[in-house]
């Protein structure tokens, strides 16, 4: 158990905010994904993958490997170097702890890799990292699963009975 | 090869609050008992929830069809897991419930069966108020036990008979709102306070209630189960089940829940906890027992539940005034020698009552005849209205008299014990006119007393 965060009281972000970044998105480098397939990094990365988003796997242990098709990098700095377009969203699949020396690194590098949103995973909170980041005009969520806000905006969650929170009249759009 | 994926999913469960993260606080209930889950067909535009008369579903390509059976993507394989109309459902009662996540199934029996099925390991046990549905004193006594889980039942009246009752090999405490038959107010909080003192979880059985009038998410719960056949559906209509999870438990908080915790052969190794996090218990459920036992529910059920609960708040008021009227009718009648209906001053679970169900105290109850076993049974022989028979939730009135039904097989002793004393007549009270229902039981109290 990680436990950090089981004291803190819940984030709440505006659905509309994290459908935007889902949205604007193309590209996101996952931080901690592993390439053992059934961890939940490699999970939420399939499923991300297959929903048209490209996402690169970044971890100094497998690094050189492929994970899911993907190369994969030794850190950000190593994958700015490798200049593969806008990345959008930096995931982090780190302990809290661990989290803000990424964040440091994506703030450092933020421009070269086009990020806009710094993205900490479910259990991950880093409340100075997320100033920094901010103050260094990046957008941050903290303690949610990218997969599981994809599935929960664009309607997929429910199928599994899962509460989205969604209440709307509104036609779905079919994809994002 | 290692790896440094190490947040897992697992250490952050929030255990402040009921609602969703992201659930939008300012619907009201009766809002999300007609919206919740239901947004319209994004291909057709339908507008109420088309019923999948279906059981499999289309591969987009053998990598989509894997990716699905490793339950790495949500989607649809094949009804006896997941339907597209029961999905709605599960997500309407869940979020009634202010929980994260639910399963549902062929009846609340099976909803039960799912539940112990996930929590427990041959040779477990748990501790069941004696209060209970006689169908699931019934399940967890006999049938469990074939399958080496023991129940003990205690007084739900003091919450200290739970911790008297704890063993190494608990796994969980299960209560019922406003238990059978007489409406028995059980004080959950302190019982909830037991529960994770031991490290176990509370499951509350509100199917008497309903979300409408208790919400057990809110006074410490971790699981919740529903016979969806009674007031959810509330028409008399259409069996169903539901198990729904707060997403607040920490399975891995002691070794009590292996099969939440530790990786799961049947999927591969996958860590159940791990992976879904705070809607693990109920896709575990799901994933293991449903998908191995096979109770799950139709598509056209799902859809008369769906119906049903539009309508929930509407019915739920109407029901609960109906059955206070009906109450205070028969505590002053002189055939009656007593009410056990919460709603009256006379009621020793009036304080419990006026904290878990500020609403209303439901429409489920029981009354003694001054007549006995004779009295009982010609006055549920000579109401007209009233319907006999061994159901309760449904907008028609109902009437039992369990000594000579529900209850024959057993002593006269063990019959006063459980409630169902040869005096006793159970009510479900519906949502008809108050006034026909009145003269009816009069009518009725009049032949059962003559001569
Ligand atoms: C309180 C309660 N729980 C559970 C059940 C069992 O549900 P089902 O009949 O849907 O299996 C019933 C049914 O009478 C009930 O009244």
């Amino acid at each position: 158990m990680t436990g950090a965060s089981v004291s803190l009281a819940p984030l709440h972000y505006d659905n509309d905010l994290v459908r935007r970044i889902l949205r604007e998105t193309r590209t996101i480098a996952m931080v901690g994904a592993s390439p053992n397939w059934v961890r939940p990094s490699n999970f939420a990365m399939k499923y991300l993958q297959g929903k048209g988003y490209r996402v690169i796997p970044v971890n100094p242990r497998a690094a050189g490997t492929q994970i899911l098709g993907e190369q994969t990098y030794t850190s950000l700095a190593d994958l700015a170097d490798a200049a593969p377009g806008p990345v959008e969203i930096v995931d982090i699949f780190r302990s809290s702890d661990a989290a803000g020396a990424v964040v440091d690194e994506a703030i450092a590098l933020k421009d070269r890799l086009g990020a806009r949103t710094v993205w900490m995973q479910l259990g991950v909170r880093n409340a100075d990292a997320a100033r920094r980041a901010e103050e260094a005009g990046l957008t941050v969520i903290m303690d949610r699963c990218v997969k599981i806000e994809y599935g929960r905006l664009f309607g997929e969650i429910g199928w599994q009975g899962v509460n989205s929170g969604i209440i709307s009249a509104k036609r779905p759009r079919l994809h994002h | 090869m290692s790896d440094n994926d190490n947040t897992g999913n697992a250490g952050n469960i929030d255990t402040s609050g009921n609602t969703p993260p992201d659930a939008d606080p300012s619907f009201g209930f009766a809002t999300r008992a007609i919206h919740a889950g239901a947004r319209p067909d994004a291909v057709t535009g339908a507008r109420s929830t088309p019923i999948y008369q279906t059981t499999a579903y289309v591969f987009e390509d053998v990598d989509h069809a894997a990716d699905l059976f490793n339950l790495q993507t949500f989607g649809f394989i094949y009804s006896r897991l997941t339907n597209p109309t029961v999905a709605v459902l599960e997500e309407r009662i869940a979020n009634l419930e202010g929980g994260r996540a639910c399963v549902c199934s062929a009846s609340g029996h099976a909803a039960q069966f799912l539940t112990f099925f996930t929590l427990l390991e041959p040779g477990d046990e748990f501790i069941a108020s004696r209060n209970l549905y006689g169908g699931s004193i019934t399940q967890f006594g006999i049938s469990f036990k074939k399958l080496g889980w023991t129940c003990h039942f205690v007084d739900p009246r003091d919450p200290e008979n739970f911790r008297a009752a704890l063993t190494p090999r608990c796994k969980a405490i299960f209560v019922e709102q406003l238990a059978n038959p007489g409406a028995v107010v059980v004080d959950v909080e302190p019982i909830a306070d037991i529960a994770h003192a031991a490290g176990i979880p509370l499951i509350v059985d509100n199917t008497v209630p309903s979300p409408y009038l208790f919400r057990p998410f809110d006074w410490g719960a971790d699981l919740i189960v529903h016979s969806t056949t009674k007031f959810l559906s509330g028409h008399g209509n259409a069996m169903g089940g539901a198990l729904v999870e707060s997403g607040h438990f920490d399975w891995a908080q002691n070794d009590k829940f292996p099969s939440m915790t530790k990786p799961d052969p049947a999927y591969h190794d996958l860590t159940f906890y791990e992976t879904f996090g705070d809607f693990g218990f109920t896709t575990k459920a799901r994933a293991v027992a449903l998908r191995d036992f096979g109770p799950s529910l139709s598509p056209a059920n799902a859809f008369y539940t769906i119906t049903g609960i539009e309508t929930l708040p509407l019915r739920m008021q109407r029901h609960t005034e109906n059955a206070q009227a009906v109450a205070e009718f028969l505590e002053a009648h002189p055939a009656v020698a007593w009410v056990s209906y919460p709603g009256l001053k006379s009621s020793p679970y009036r304080g419990l009552a006026k904290k878990y169900l500020p609403v209303g105290c439901g429409s489920v109850f029981t009354f003694g005849l001054k007549g006995g076993f004779e009295a009982g049974v010609k006055l549920v022989e000579s109401v007209n209205l009233f319907s006999h028979l061994a159901n309760l939730g449904d907008t028609r009135s109902l009437i039992i008299h369990p000594a000579s039904t529900t209850h024959r097989q057993l002593s006269e002793a063990q019959q006063i014990a459980a409630g169902a004393g040869p005096d006793v007549i159970r009510l479900s009270v519906g949502i008809e006119s108050v006034e026909d229902l009145i003269r009816d039981l009069d009518t009725g109290l009049r032949s059962a007393t003559a001569d």
